[in-house]
This record gives structure tokens, sequence and C-alpha cells, in this order.
């Protein structure tokens, strides 16, 4: 699988060590982590509500953005089409958490995990079906081309990517601070049993989770597919990569999500850049790493609270 | 009580029969699937010892397949050791890859083992192709076994390998072994203070398991011939847990319907969708299967959660009660 970094860096064998270098792969590697980020979010809010891994969140932004390549490949404008994408995402994420997900709420959390499998595997189908296996291009949202910052030239594309999803993620944490919902979101992931005493509708509190999760995966997708290029399978390394910075930054913690993706970002490239063995695809294998050195060490993540548990 | 026992035995010899001229009736080819069949039936009861009987979800067995599979191809090729020789050495190999594993997975529980496992099985393609590996591997190329066996060799070889890893799932969920699992499925805690260490069974459970996984992908890899990092894919891991659920999870009797389903539904997608379809649909497109296999799960999971084995326990207690009644009364 091709990633998210630019291939000439991998190519150059390990030539001398330079600190421009060393900038430009961090950059590059904080752009692949805003992706890894956003997906990671999108994980850890559906977690925080209903103490659900969605195994289905990778396969979901990948329909998604299929949705947006048939827009934009119908003469929408990507303008146009990218926001429209987000607002099909949302609709679709409520519509299935209403659908298939709310008749198991009360059942124990592996038969929910089993039935996200399902859904990854049924999507993964369906976009197969609909679009057909073959890879195809993807238009970026940003302009090709470097910016000279400090003598270590940067891409428009990862700067774009970071300021993105900073600024979605800066969006979210507004929404969940100082909205009425957000507070009614916050209450039904801190306390399910009392808020509907408060008059908060626990059920739609979920869908509206379910919602900005598929949103967020629909942003992740839009943005990696211009590098990966886009096809049926292209998020199922970027879901363990997004699993990976959700555990390193705590599976509670929505900034931890952030941080561990940005984090991810940069150790995946600069492993890729600098340890001979790690390369392409064992990246992934570096991602299975962490998670099991994250999950051993400190299973609560770096910013998770550590949580005793009772009998 | 007698004429029960009588009837079971008689029923368990008469299929034991016909199984075995099966092969001679159907064909070479339908013996192959049949083989083949035999192989998710070994794979899925070990993963049901684990998840159903255990209650640790894995989402990574085929990456424990790929090691039986492997350790198989390595040593026919390498070390010239007949193939079907290295089948138990496969199983050994995968149930020691399983109990390693196992040691860092104890500290994980349900969700968190759970996304261990499907890191496994997402980057063990990646590790079979790394370059350090590539000596033994062959990276992406992969192996060619020395020899190609005939449909009833396979149908027979894994059938009789099947049958005794049955016997001995059954004798470990009966066992002293099979309670403790319950026990820890049930209530880890509860478990823990009836004198059951957690740690110590929770890794025999992922060892046992893996050792019928590696069974199993030995199996696969004699069946095809070859092995490369794509034949143990991320889907083949999912396969098999969609067959155990199907199957239904703590039941060993189901394990025949999720392995029949896991061979046999996705070649013939195409025709179920226009069975059931109410509209004239492309169903040879790619990912026909998919969709069939994951609306399954959810079904499965929605409205039958005990799955094949459940269904078939429900069935079957009250007329077994009756037999087993009628022959006491008389």
């Amino acid at each position: 699988m091709p990633s998210a970094a630019p291939t000439w860096a991998t190519e150059v064998a390990l030539a001398a060590f330079s600190w421009q270098e060393l900038a430009q792969q961090v950059v590059s590697g904080l752009a692949s982590g805003g992706i890894y980020a956003s997906l990671a979010l999108a994980l850890v809010l559906i977690y925080r509500a209903t103490r659900v891994i969605n195994f289905a969140q990778g396969e979901l932004a990948t329909l998604t953005t299929f949705v947006a390549w048939s827009l934009t490949n119908h003469g929408l404008n990507k303008w146009v089409a990218f926001p429209l994408t987000l607002l099909i995402a949302f609709a679709g994420g409520v519509a299935l958490e209403r659908v298939v997900i709310r008749p198991v709420e009360r059942a124990p959390v592996l038969t929910v995990v089993m039935l996200t499998i399902g859904l990854l595997i049924g999507l993964n189908g369906l976009t197969a079906w609909i679009w057909g296996g073959e890879t195809r291009s993807f238009p970026s949202l940003f302009s090709t081309g470097t910016v000279d910052v400090g003598g270590v030239a940067v891409s428009y594309a990862d700067i774009g990517v970071i300021g993105v999803t900073l600024g979605a993620v800066g969006l979210i944490s507004l929404f969940f601070r100082f909205t009425k919902l957000g507070l009614g979101m916050r209450a039904v992931a801190a306390n399910p049993e009392t808020s509907p005493l408060v008059g908060i509708r626990v059920g739609w509190m979920l869908a509206l989770g379910w919602g900005l999760a598929a949103a967020l995966g629909a942003l992740s997708g839009i943005l990696v597919a211009p590098t990966v290029f886009l096809e049926p399978n292209m998020m199922q390394a970027i879901l363990l990569y997004a699993f990976a910075a959700a555990i390193l930054g705590g599976l509670e913690s929505p900034l931890g999500a952030v941080v561990g993706g940005l984090l991810l970002g940069v150790i995946l490239n600069l492993a890729g850049r600098y340890v001979p063995e790690v390369g392409g695809e064992s990246r992934l294998a570096v991602a299975l790493a962490v998670i099991l050195i994250v999950l051993t060490i400190r299973p609560s993540g770096l910013f998770g609270r550590t949580v005793g548990r009772r009998v | 009580m007698r004429l029960a026992w009588g009837l079971r035995v008689a029923a368990v010899a008469a299929a034991g029969l016909s199984l075995a001229i099966l092969p001679f009736l159907v064909g070479d080819y339908r013996a192959f699937e049949l083989g083949r069949m035999g192989i998710f039936f070994i794979a899925i009861l070990g993963l049901n010892l684990l998840t159903g009987y255990t209650g640790q979800v894995s989402i990574g067995h085929g990456a424990f397949m790929a090691v039986g599979g492997y350790t198989s191809a390595i040593l026919a090729t390498r070390c010239g050791v007949p193939d079907y020789l290295t089948i138990p050495l496969g199983g050994l190999t995968a149930g020691l890859a399983g109990l390693l594993f196992g040691i860092p997975a104890l500290r994980l529980r349900g969700l968190y083992l759970a996304l261990a496992t499907f890191g496994v099985a997402v980057a063990m393609p990646s590790i079979a192709k790394h370059d350090r590996l590539e000596g033994l591997t062959k990276g992406t190329t992969g192996i060619n076994l020395p020899e190609l066996h005939s449909g009833t060799w396979l149908y027979g070889v894994t059938w009789a390998i099947a049958a005794a890893l049955f016997l001995l799932a059954f004798a470990i969920v009966n066992s002293r072994l099979g309670r403790a699992f319950r026990a820890l499925r049930d209530s880890e805690v509860a478990a823990s203070s009836m004198g059951v260490n957690p740690a110590a069974y929770k890794v025999a459970a992922f060892g046992i398991s893996s050792f019928y996984a590696g069974v199993a992908g030995s199996l696969y890899a004699l069946s095809n011939a070859y092995v490369n990092p794509d034949v143990y894919f991320v889907s083949l891991s999912l396969f098999l847990l969609i067959g155990a659920v199907i199957g239904g999870l703590g039941s060993l009797t189901g394990v025949m319907a999720g392995a029949a389903f896991v061979q046999f539904v996705p070649p013939n997608a195409s025709s179920i969708l226009d069975a059931v379809s109410p509209f004239a649909v492309d169903s040879r497109a790619p990912g026909v299967p998919s969709v069939i296999l994951g609306a399954a799960l959810v079904l499965v999971v929605l409205l039958a959660p005990t799955g094949a084995g459940g269904l078939l326990r429900r069935i079957s207690a009250p007329l077994m009660g009756r037999l087993y009644t009628r022959s006491e009364g008389g």
C-alpha cells in the first residue's frame, strides 16, 4: 500500500543526516498524523459514548469518500461536493445508529463489536459492489508545490491537511464546550443512567455521536484519498493507524486521540526514514507494536485516566 | 436410556460410514471443497474454544493459520519432511506463537484484545513480506509446496484430523479445564475466587486455540500447495469469526454449520443474492460475497445471537428429552 509520506524520502537510502530533512520528515509525519487523528477522534467519540469500538469506522469513511468522488465526477465543484459529503456521512452515521446499533444498545459490548465487524465486511463489499474494485485517483483539496519555511520545503498539501484536521478538531471541541447539544452529549457519555432525568434524550445523543464520528471519518477519507488513491480497501491500514493513535492517546480522551494521531504520524515517518528495518508496509507492524506496548505498559494511554476496577 | 445410547451409536456409525464413502460418490472437486470445509471446521473449533468458551475475542486467527501454513511450507521444502508430517508441527509452532501472544494479551480484556488481535491480522502479511524474513518466507511470491494432493486425499486427511480434534475439544470442554474456561468467561472475579488462575487459563486457551488454527493453516497450505502473504489476509480472520458466530459461540455442534457457511456461501453468493433479492441486481459484481457475509453476521447477531448451535439446542432439547423419559419409563 502506498503510504502518505512522499516516496522520494523512502527511496533515498540512508543518506547523510540533515536537520532540514528531519524537519521535513516531521512535517509530513504531522500531515499523515492529522489524518490518523481525525479517524482516531471518530473512534474515541463513539467509545466515550457507548464503550464500543466501531470496527466499521474505516469502511464507512471509504464509502463516503467514494460518494465524494462520484459527486465531483458528476461535475460538482469540490468545495461544494466535500462539505455535502460530510453532511451525507453525518446522516448515514445517524441512520446506522438508529437502525442497526439501537436494538443492541443494552447488549454486552462484544455483541456490538461483532455487529460492527459485520458492518465492516458488509460496507466493504457494498463499496466494491457499487464502484468496483479498481483504484481511482482522487482530487486533492490543495494545490501542489511547496513553500519555504526557514529553509525547510513544506508542501501546501501537508500544511492544508494539518490545518483542516486541527480546524475540525477545534470546531468539535467548541461544539462540545459551548453548545447545549454538546453538553447533552457529554452528559450522556459521563452518566447515561441519570442524564434522562434532566431531560436529555439519550438515544438521539448517541445517534448524533455516530453522525459526528461518520463525518470525521469522511473527512479523513477525503484527506487521505489523494495520496493513497481511492479503492475499497483504502482505509484498512489507516484504521489500524487510527486504533494505534487512539490507544496511544487513551481511548477515553479526544485530546489524546489528536495528540496520539500526530505523534504516531511522526513516529512512523521517522522510523520509516531512519530505521533501515522499517519501510513501506512494515509501518503496519510498527503500529501493531505501538498498540501492544501501550496496552501492556499503560493501558489508559497518555491522556486517559486510570480507572480502578470494582468487584 | 439404553435405547437412546443405542440410537446415538448407530447414528454416529452411519454418519461415519457415509462420510467415509462420500468423496467417492461426489467426485474429486466436491471432495476438495468438503476438505476445505473441514479446514474451516478445525479453525473455527479452535476459535470457539477461545471466544465461545473462554470469552476472549480474537479477530486475528488467520494470522495463526499463517504461522502453521508457513511452518509446513518451510519444513516441506527445506528439510524435505513429508508434507503430512508437518501438520502437527505447524500446529505446535502456531500454538507456541499463540502462547507468546497470549502473555501480553493477558492484560487486555474484551475490547482491547479484539483490537490487538485485529492489529495482528492486518499487520501479518506485511510481517511475512519483510526483508529480514524474506529468506524464510520468500516475500510476496511465497513458497510452492512439492506436491498437490487430490481432493479425496485432502478430504480424508482433513476430516480424520478434524474428528480427532473435535473429540479433543469435547474432552476439554467437559473437563476441569473447560469448566475453568467457562467460569472465566462468565465472571473472572467469581472464577478467581474459586481458585481458577485467570492468567494461566487464559494463556492456555490462547495456546490451544492457536494450535487448532495452526493445524488448519498447515492443511490450508497443503490444499493450495502454496503459501503467500495474501492467502492469509485479514478477511480470512474475519471469515473464521463469522463462522464461529453463525455456528454459535459456545456450541461445538454448531461449528459444522459455521464451517459450511464459510466454505459454501461466498462462492455461491451471486446465486444466493438472485434468490433472495426482489429486484434485478448485478449479482456478479465484486463485493457481493462480502455484502452477503456482512449482512448474515449482522442478522445473526440481531436475530439469533446463539447461532445455529443455539437453534439446534432449542429444537432438539424437547425431542431428546422425550426420548430419554420414554426409555427410562419403559
